[in-house]
């Protein structure tokens, strides 16, 4: 790996961002919004039901990391498309840089993006609905590894059918964590789902790092067995997404659609 | 550098786009490569750039094969221009230099653009955002950028394509005057005749993924009986070739 390399194509990034203070906003409107919904719906929960004490907090908190997931995925996507409008593709797969520096750069640069996003809604968070993510504690710090590999896979994934089949594989960019979501048992535990879902849903680390993000807030028990299992999961799937990208490169080399590749 | 490519083919599903090309440019030359729309210049510079995967032949460079593990090596020493792809519209004209200086791994990045930045006048318009220039200004820039690494090897696709006259020569006494200043090979892919006759030693034309002929542009206008080479391209391009 040449650092020089990965840090040429992160500063890439940061000029952009850096350029438009529009693109900043956007950045952090989103999250915002998201953030400002779920407080309200949840708050509404709370003077309805009386299901569990702290709705509010665990809801709020399933958003925030869910956006979390959401943002870090759709960065690194956005951040391979923006080469595809610029029409900069060929640019940057004739310079001398390794595949493996691409991905590492992404993956790198795909964190500030999300950070940008999410760490104002985060912080609006506090005092609008007394709602803290850092009440969560140390094991924060792994479910939002945990949330950052899988959401860096699912953006490799995406970017291999982009690399392969071209533009036209956009619109699956923008539905990819959807089709996940109703999977990733989020908002609710894993009981609710059907029995022959759940066992695909296990697979997801998804689920794991949402029950583990409940069981601390609702009733205080840090389950290190369940962390490590998202981590090793995710990493599974990130294993995976490199492949994918490393086969979908060679296919497009061989289709010939890395030349000219643009809108 | 030296560029030799053996025997190149490449097949797309099951079209020829590429069928068994040799040809060799010798260091510090510059070559023509011409031929009508879809003849297989692009898909042929494409193999040479280590974009699309040959179906079968080989690409050597200073007599080395370029093949996935020399693909780093030999990139670092080469550089394209053409007007078919661009730089990041949303950054400005010198930040697209540091980047690539940097992926480059350009030794004095300031030196190299405050030369590249001189010679071909982009200091006015430096600082505006590339997807706000005029073709013209694209155009220099783009060189700019395949120059930012002081390749030994340079593929120049249309290089003066929609400049306006006054431009276009000014690029093309750029490349001239830079080729006499600098070690450098350049492969030319055009339909600018006069351009080609202007830079170019020897001429390789393609039809139909095939070379059809080659040679000098003295010797190809003569064996083909025309008075220039747009006329010997206009004979070459609407004869029926043997397998038609």
């Amino acid at each position: 790996m040449n650092w020089n390399k990965i840090f040429a194509l992160t500063l890439r990034h940061v000029y952009l961002i850096k350029g438009s203070f529009p693109r900043i906003i956007d950045l952090i409107y989103w999250p915002t919004v998201q953030i400002f919904l779920w407080g309200f719906i949840s708050k509404f929960f709370t003077l309805n039901s009386s299901l569990y004490e702290n709705t509010v907090g665990v809801i709020l908190s399933a958003a925030i990391l869910y956006d979390f997931l959401f943002r870090s995925s759709i960065s690194y996507n956005m951040m391979f498309l923006e080469e595809i409008w610029s029409r900069n593709f060929t640019n940057l797969f004739i310079a001398p840089i390794k595949i493996s520096e691409i991905i590492a750069a992404l993956t790198f640069t795909a964190i500030f993006r999300t950070l940008i996003g999410l760490v104002p809604a985060a912080l609006f968070a506090i005092p609008l609905f007394g709602v803290s993510i850092f009440k969560i504690g140390f094991p924060l710090i792994f479910l939002l590894i945990t949330l950052y590999i899988f959401g860096v896979t699912l953006g490799l994934l995406v970017t291999s059918g982009l690399v392969r089949y071209g533009p036209s594989f956009e619109n699956i960019a923008w539905a990819s964590l959807f089709f996940l979501a109703p999977l990733g048992c989020i908002y609710y535990p894993i009981e609710v789902l059907p029995e022959w879902l759940q066992v695909i849903a296990r697979l997801l680390p998804l689920v794991h790092i949402f029950e583990e993000m409940r069981n601390i807030l609702i009733y205080d028990i840090i389950n290190l067995f369940q962390i490590l299992k998202a981590i090793l999961i995710s990493f599974i799937y990130f294993i995976i997404g490199v492949v994918t990208f490393y086969l979908s490169y060679n296919g497009a080399k061989n289709r010939g659609t890395l030349i000219n590749m643009g809108e | 550098m030296e560029l030799e490519v053996k025997n190149l083919s490449k097949v797309f599903k099951s079209t020829k786009a590429v069928d068994n090309i040799s040809f060799k440019i010798k260091k510090n030359e510059t070559l023509g490569l011409l031929g009508p729309n879809g003849c297989g210049k692009t898909t042929s510079i494409g193999m040479m750039l280590g974009l699309i995967s040959p179906t079968s032949g080989q690409i050597f460079i200073d007599g080395i094969n370029l093949e996935p593990s020399n693909r780093i090596k030999l990139l670092s020493l080469m550089n394209f221009a053409s007007p078919y792809i661009e730089l990041p519209k949303k950054l400005t004209v010198e930040q697209n230099l540091e980047v690539y200086a940097r992926l480059y791994g350009v030794k004095n990045i300031k030196e190299r653009k405050d030369e590249l930045v001189e010679n071909l006048n982009l200091q006015n318009f430096l600082n505006k955002k590339t997807g706000e220039l005029s073709s013209g200004q694209k155009n220099r820039v783009a060189l700019a950028k395949s120059l930012i690494n002081k390749p030994k090897l340079l593929f120049l696709d249309e290089p003066t394509a929609s400049l306006d006259p006054d431009v276009g020569d000014f690029v093309r006494a750029y490349i001239e005057n830079y080729k006499k200043n600098n070690e450098l090979t350049i492969l030319l892919a055009s339909h600018n005749m006069r351009e080609v006759e202007r830079l170019c030693k020897n001429i390789v034309m393609m039809k139909k993924g095939k070379i059809v002929d080659s040679g000098s542009c003295d010797e190809l206008i003569k064996n083909h009986g025309r008075e220039n080479l747009e006329e010997t391209f206009l004979k070459i391009a609407r004869s029926k070739s043997e397998l038609e």
